[in-house]
């Protein structure tokens, strides 16, 4: 047994081809069949992943989800950024340039709104919970933004690690909102097309979720969504420990 | 072949991700800005000189299509390593300062559509 486990977490890669290769065929059975199609596979499995996290954090107690877990470690290296982002370059492979540059504006303009209204947002809500220092409120409205903003709003400017710790957890709450939400409010919002997609990604920024959201929603969309989204990190790091946190220390 | 392909993609990545790398350096931020965009973007305007020219065959698309079909799957592992426990143990603040700007957004995006009408025009 013992040398089993040392084998399969030797080969940790491969062990996470087949996991994800196990889950996909999970999902699809469940969204064929339970659920007649009406909630897509990829929804189905982002959803079944999304519960391996929470069980592999509640095993490990890591940080990680199930990639904590010795056995399943490979499942860090294939949802690392690395493969992510490579898989999310090639997926501009048949995108259209001409839309892109059709929404370019749109898809700015989306971004500054995004960040400006998801940064006020998370200090609202701060503030409303009693939290009142002018460093401690940017840090979770830096969250609110993603849960990189946070952390690194928070460090430049001098947060406690508890903050700091709650800002992940805002940008991780507002991902994992923007993944299962997404398929399910997307007619609603009129997200079928690559114009929308790229308004979708600028405001709603967090990487993670976007990519997540959109996937399931429409695979073709992915490119124009992400086109966007892979500039909010950068923006929201740049705004909020500076002209935010300056404009929030005013008012505070 | 398929490598050359995979090799393109490498090439627009890698060259996309210092971009993004330093700019961010540039800018003075603690983050890749935009390299993801910067890489796709190059990819498709070499793609579509190499279609005009006339040199990417079936097997160097392939390259390129298997990492397309891949994402997926990566998206589903990469949810599975997401600190979820963190989301849903973390209490009000983190809770409600992540979900209400995300639900404002949604209320936002048809709007904002609808405001700036992709131009016709070209």
């Amino acid at each position: 047994m013992e040398i089993l486990l040392k084998f399969l977490e030797k080969n940790g890669l491969v062990v996470a081809f087949l996991v994800v290769g196990l889950m996909i065929f999970g999902a699809d059975n469940v969204s064929k069949r339970l659920l007649n199609k009406k909630v897509p596979t990829p929804a189905v499995a982002i959803v079944f992943g999304l519960l391996l996290a929470y069980v592999g954090g509640t095993i490990s107690g890591g940080e990680k989800g199930i990639a904590d877990v010795k056995l399943f470690s490979g499942m860090g290296q294939l949802g690392g950024s690395m493969f992510r982002d490579f898989a999310i370059v090639s997926t501009a492979f048949g995108a259209s340039i001409l839309l892109m540059k059709k929404s370019g504006v749109v898809g700015a303009i989306s971004l500054l709104i995004g960040t400006i209204l998801s940064f006020c947002l998370g200090v609202f809500v701060a503030f409303g919970l009693g939290i009142r220092d002018a460093v401690s409120l940017t840090t979770i409205g830096a969250g609110a933004c993603t849960y990189i903003v946070g952390p690194v709003t928070g460090a430049a400017i001098g947060a406690s690690s508890e903050v700091i710790a709650l800002s992940i957890a805002t940008g991780v709450v507002k991902a994992t909102v923007v993944a299962i939400a997404t398929p399910l409010l997307a007619k609603r919002i009129g997200l079928d097309n690559p114009h929308t997609a790229m308004v979708f990604g600028g405001i709603m920024g967090t990487n993670a979720g976007v990519m997540a959201g959109l996937a399931a929603t429409d695979p073709k969309l992915v490119p124009y969504g992400a086109l966007t989204a892979t500039f909010y990190t950068g923006l929201g790091c740049l705004l909020c420990p500076s002209v935010f946190y300056l404009i929030i220390r005013t008012i505070v | 072949m398929v490598i050359y392909g995979v090799a393109l993609l490498a090439f627009c990545y890698l060259v996309g991700q210092v971009v993004g790398e330093y700019l961010g350096i540039w800018l003075g931020v603690e983050a890749n800005v935009g390299g993801v965009g910067f890489a796709m973007l190059l990819l498709i305007v070499i793609n579509s000189w190499l279609e005009k020219q006339g040199k990417l065959d079936t097997l160097t698309q392939s390259g390129i299509q298997f990492w397309n079909q891949m994402y997926i799957p990566i998206i589903v592992a990469m949810a599975s390593t997401q600190n979820v426990k963190l989301a849903v143990s973390s209490g009000a603040v983190a809770l409600l300062a992540g979900a209400l700007p995300v639900a404002v957004c949604y209320f936002m995006i048809p709007y904002l559509t609808k405001a700036f009408k992709p131009s016709t025009e070209q």
